[in-house]
Parts: structure tokens; sequence; C-alpha cells
């Protein structure tokens, strides 16, 4: 029971922390708000789904098509959406947010609402840790997560366009005199942030079925692992989504599954309350508050 | 040859800003039209409009007053993505205290309009210090929250809310209320933004450090103005309850978040008349586009995209600067 419940909760943060890495790229690291992160996520699911489905195209051409796809319609959006509102926060989240509600809606309209979409497993087996069993592809979404996390980790400290990530979100202006692009590299991290989120919807979907409400889902628990975890931080974020994902799996447990969703939302609030700037960050901490 | 447009104030304005609007009838009628035209207007529509699209008319009231507690929120500096809190709480509170003490509307609407504003400034007291997206971000997860404790504990019904409560009787009598509180708020509000205090809650707005290193608490005066416009949101929430004769967790749904934003995007911010333009425009065209079921809330969501993006000012800003100047090209020296 404890060790089912150890193994499932360090799974569950790992899920968590998937989700949660491609929002902060955008929104931690380089501070474009992307809210319409939740509504891409779910449109990769889809989209690969009918590259297999309807097209009939071998999973190896149609999972890195999905994802392809949906990095280039994150840049789509911020070419024509978001660069015209940039730097308006209010009107950045508003903009995001409402593109995000079109797609997922859309997708409500059209009817891909049912048990028949769901994306195949990348190994289709299980495990025996211990007496608990696991499955392969929850064993995949770890190699994954940690796979990501250490590149990202990397790619943000060592690479000239990661640290044009994090230079734009401290100055702009600085990052401009340094012959930083603050355009270019806001949309590259927009399309690599989607990209990264398209990435854990592939391994993280085969569990249960593609549907439009996790749209919403995802954006929140993405929303609640970066800000507490503190905007810009790598660390705060893994450290955030195992505090969440293990308070997630001991709610279930101990309480009821539908006490789950709410314990982001506390998250969310508290660390609002107690410490806006999140456990890891630093950035920003004078401004937000007085 | 390069040029610019160059915008420069009617005649007619300047004269009515003064003394000299006590001229001449045209002077007069130019102040007067827009102010007594959209009342006149609602009341005709109110006259003309049949039994079903008299009840579009009263949601439409209780969304533009939820817009323009938006945009008084808005106006200290407090951006809000939850108005469905607000609606939420007052709805609850009238629609508790007539089932299960059976008070008539006419008190539990004001008890909910005062218990509501008193209930959400307490609950959003710990983070009136947050500014901007934060603040933003914690009206968003409330109404979330309370729609998940509500679906977990089954408390006031649960799922299923309470249905059966009492209307106010008359549907004639509820369009009456319902469009006098929306021009009493509106034109209440925008006299108030026009005093000294509507100026300090804009200074706020503006830059809070400068209005606190003036002497002034902020946090005394954004409280005042988050308790005006919760009240506004409860009092609408009360009044739609039993309009419906129904409470139930869908007075916290993100529509009633999302309307008055886009009736802000669509109408233009700051003006409080903006607010209902806008919702005036935007509730009766979703109550047109009924028949096409899902795909509404993608038509909001793209008219909503499409405004902010395409024209941030509004409709409002747009004509009344139509109204008030006049437009040229003049050419400009390189």
């Amino acid at each position: 029971m404890l060790e089912g419940t150890l193994i499932y909760g360090f799974i569950n943060s790992v899920i968590l922390m998937l989700v949660a890495l491609g929002f902060s790229v955008t929104f931690g690291i380089s501070g474009v708000a992307n809210f319409a992160y939740g509504a891409l996520y779910v449109m990769t699911g889809y989209l690969s789904w009918l590259g297999l489905h309807a097209l009939g195209l071998p999973y190896w051409i149609a999972a890195p098509a999905a994802v392809a796809i949906t990095a280039g319609v994150a840049a789509l959006i911020y070419w024509f959406i978001l660069l015209r509102v940039r730097g308006l926060v209010v009107s950045e989240v508003i903009a995001t947010f409402g593109v995000g509600l079109a797609i997922l809606e859309l997708f409500r309209y059209l009817g891909f609402i049912g048990f028949e979409y769901t994306l195949p497993p990348i190994i289709d087996a299980s495990v025996m840790i211990g007496d608990t069993y696991v499955d392969a592809q929850r064993l995949c979404i770890v190699a994954t997560g940690i796979l990501l996390a250490a590149f990202l980790w990397f790619f943000t400290h060592y690479t000239k366009t990661g640290l044009a990530f994090r230079g734009i979100a401290q100055d702009e202006r600085t990052a401009l005199t340094l012959g930083i692009n603050g355009d270019k590299v806001a949309a590259l991290s927009v399309a690599f942030g989607a990209g990264y989120g398209a990435l854990a919807a592939l391994v993280i979907l085969p569990l249960g079925t593609i549907a439009v409400n996790e749209g919403y889902n995802v954006l929140v628990n993405a929303l609640a692992v970066c800000i507490v975890g503190g905007l810009g931080s790598t660390v705060g974020i893994i450290v955030a989504s195992f505090l969440i994902g293990f308070a997630q799996i001991l709610t279930a447990t101990y309480l009821e599954t539908s006490w789950m969703m709410l314990v982001s939302l506390v998250a969310i609030l508290a660390i609002l309350v107690l410490k806006p700037s999140g456990l890891f960050g630093h950035q920003k901490q004078l401004e937000e508050r007085i | 040859m390069a040029q610019r447009k160059e915008r420069i104030d009617r005649g007619i304005k300047v004269r009515s800003d003064d003394v000299f609007v006590l001229t001449s009838w045209r002077e007069m009628l130019y102040l007067a039209a827009p102010r007594v035209v959209p009342v006149v207007a609602l009341f005709v529509l109110g006259l003309v409009a049949g039994p079903y699209w008299e009840r579009v008319l009263i949601s439409t009231c209780m969304f533009a007053l939820l817009a323009i507690s938006w945009d008084l929120l808005n106006s200290a500096g407090m951006v809000s993505l939850g108005q469905a809190l607000f609606f939420g709480v007052g709805a609850y509170i009238a629609g508790t205290l007539n089932h299960y003490l059976g008070l008539p509307p006419g008190l539990t609407i004001p008890i909910a309009t005062i218990g509501g504003g008193v209930l959400c400034t307490v609950a959003l007291l710990p983070v009136l210090r947050l500014r901007g997206i934060y603040f933003a971000m914690v009206t968003l997860i409330l109404p979330m929250m309370i729609e998940r404790v509500i679906e977990a504990t089954k408390i006031f019904g649960g799922t299923e809310g309470i249905s059966g409560l009492s209307t106010l009787g008359n549907p004639h009598l509820e369009f009456w209320l319902a469009a006098v509180m929306v021009f009493v708020a509106l034109f209440g509000f925008r006299r108030m933004m026009g005093s000294d205090y509507g100026l300090l809650l804009k200074g706020i707005n503006d830059n809070d450090r400068a209005v606190m290193s003036a002497g002034m608490n902020i946090y005394h005066y954004k409280a005042q103005a988050l308790f005006m416009s919760s009240s506004v949101g409860a009092f609408a929430g009360a009044f739609m309850t039993h309009a419906y004769q129904f409470v139930g967790m869908p007075v916290f749904a993100l529509d009633y978040s999302m309307i008055p934003i886009a009736s802000v995007a669509v109408g233009g911010m700051g003006t409080l008349a903006g607010p209902m333009l806008g919702s005036f425009i935007l509730v009766p065209l979703s109550e047109l586009l009924r028949g096409l079921g899902g795909l509404r809330v993608v038509i909001y969501a793209v008219i909503l995209v499409v405004f902010t993006v395409g024209l941030p000012e509004g409709i409002f800003h747009y004509l009344s600067r139509k109204y008030n100047q006049f437009e040229r090209w003049v050419g400009v020296e390189r």
C-alpha cells in the first residue's frame, strides 16, 4: 500500500513536471504568457490521432509531425496575436486564453469526445517493482521526464538561445543592447515550449483518452507548478511538481479522487498569499508586491 | 510626402465643456443625447420586446452590471479574471436564504448584495498587495475552487443545486428593476470616478507607489473599490438566482468571468459605459447564435481575441472620438 503510493506518487510528480516544463519555458523562463498551452497540448493528441487513424500514417511519422505542427501553430499564435499585445500582460493573458478556448471548444464542437480517441502506448508491457504492477508506459514517462528536464537545464544554462530566453525575461532592453532580438527569441520560446508540451502529450496521453477538458486541467496544473516553484527556476519546477504530485496522490488515497484537482488550486492560492515569487523564484520579487 | 492624422476637438465640444453649454439648445442636446438616448432606447426595447426577449434583456442587464463592476475594479488597479466569484457568492447567499429560511426576494437580494460584497472583500483582503497578473490568477482560481468544494462536499444541493426558489413576481417588474439598476450603477459610478475619490482610485491604477508616497493608504482604498465592485457583482448574482429560480454550480462557471471581460474588450475599458455597450452587443448576439450550440463559445473566444488585438481601445472610445473630434491629414516634415 505505502510502496504503491510512493511509486505512483513519484510517477504522478513526473507527469506534472513534464506538463509544466513546456509552460515554464514560455511563461517562467522567457516571461511570455501562453495560456493556450493546454489547448496546444490536447491538440497534439488529436493531431497524432488523426494522423494515425484518418490518414493511416505509421506512428513514427504521425507523432513527430504532430509535434512539429503544434510548435508551428504556437509560433503563428505568437507572430499574429501575442506580438501585437506584447508588454500588456493582461491583454497577453486574455488573448492567448481566448485562442486556447477557441481551439478546445472547436474540438468539442467537432465531436472529438469518446473512448475511441486514444493514442497507442510506446511500449506495451508491465513490470513488477516490489509488489506493485507498473506498466512500461509509466516508466517511459519517467525516463522522458528526466531526459527533458535535464536537457532543459542544460539548454537554458549552456546554449546561446537558452541564455537569450532567460535574458529577455530579466530585461528585454538590456538584452536588445546585447544583440538579442526579443521578438524572435520570444517566438522561438513559445514554439519551443509548445513543442515540449507536445512531447509530454505524446507520452502521457496513452494513459487515458484524449479529452477536451484535459486542456483546462493541464493549464491549471502547469500554472500551479510554475507559480509554486517560482518563475524562471528549473529546480523550482522539479521540487514543486514533487510537492504537488505527492500531495495529489495522498489526497486521492486518503480522501477522495474528486479532491485531487483542488490540491493544485490550493497550492497556487497559498503560495500567492505567502510568497508570491514562489519557492525558488528570484525574478521580479520586488515588483510583484510592495 | 509623409502624412499624419491630426485630431482636433470639435467647436461644439469645447463650448459644451464650459458654461457656454447654456447658450443654445444645440449644445445642450449635444451633451444630453449620448446620455438620454441609451436610457430611452433600453426602456422602449423593454416595452416592445416579447416575453422571450425581455428575459434576454434582463440577463443582458446583469452581464452589463458584471462588466461595469469589472471595469470599476480595473480602474482601481485590480485585474480580475473571476467575476464569477462575486456573481456566485451573491447567487448562493440569495438562494440559500430563500430556500432554507424562506426569506422573500425583497430581503434576500439586499442581504446578498451587502453580504456578498463583505464576504468577497474579506476573502480577497490577504491578496490585495498582489498586482497585475498575480491578483488575476487568484481571482481566476477562487471560483474554480469553490466549485470543486461544492462538488466534493455536496453542500447547498451539491451538483444538483437548489431549484424552486421564489420569483420577483411580475416579469415586467423584473425588467424595470434590472434596467434601473444598470443605469444607477453606470451613472453613479461614472460620477464617482469623476470626483477626487475616483481620481485617487485611478491613481492607484496608474502608479500605486506615487499614491503611497503621497501619504495615502492604498490598501484602504483598494478594499473599498473591491467592496463596491463585488457588491455589484453579488447583486447581479442574487437577481439572476431569483429570475431563474435556481442556484447551482453553474453560477461559478467560466462564462460569468469571460463574458464581462469580453464585453470590456469589445466596449473599451476605463469608461464604465464601454463595458455596458459591449455586453449589450455580445449577450443578445449570443442569444441569436444559440442554434449553433458549442460553436458559440468558439465565436466568443474569436471575438475576444480579435478585439483585444485589432481594436484594443474598444468601440466606445472609437465612437466617442468620432463624436467629439474631427480628423484631418496633415503633412509632416521629414
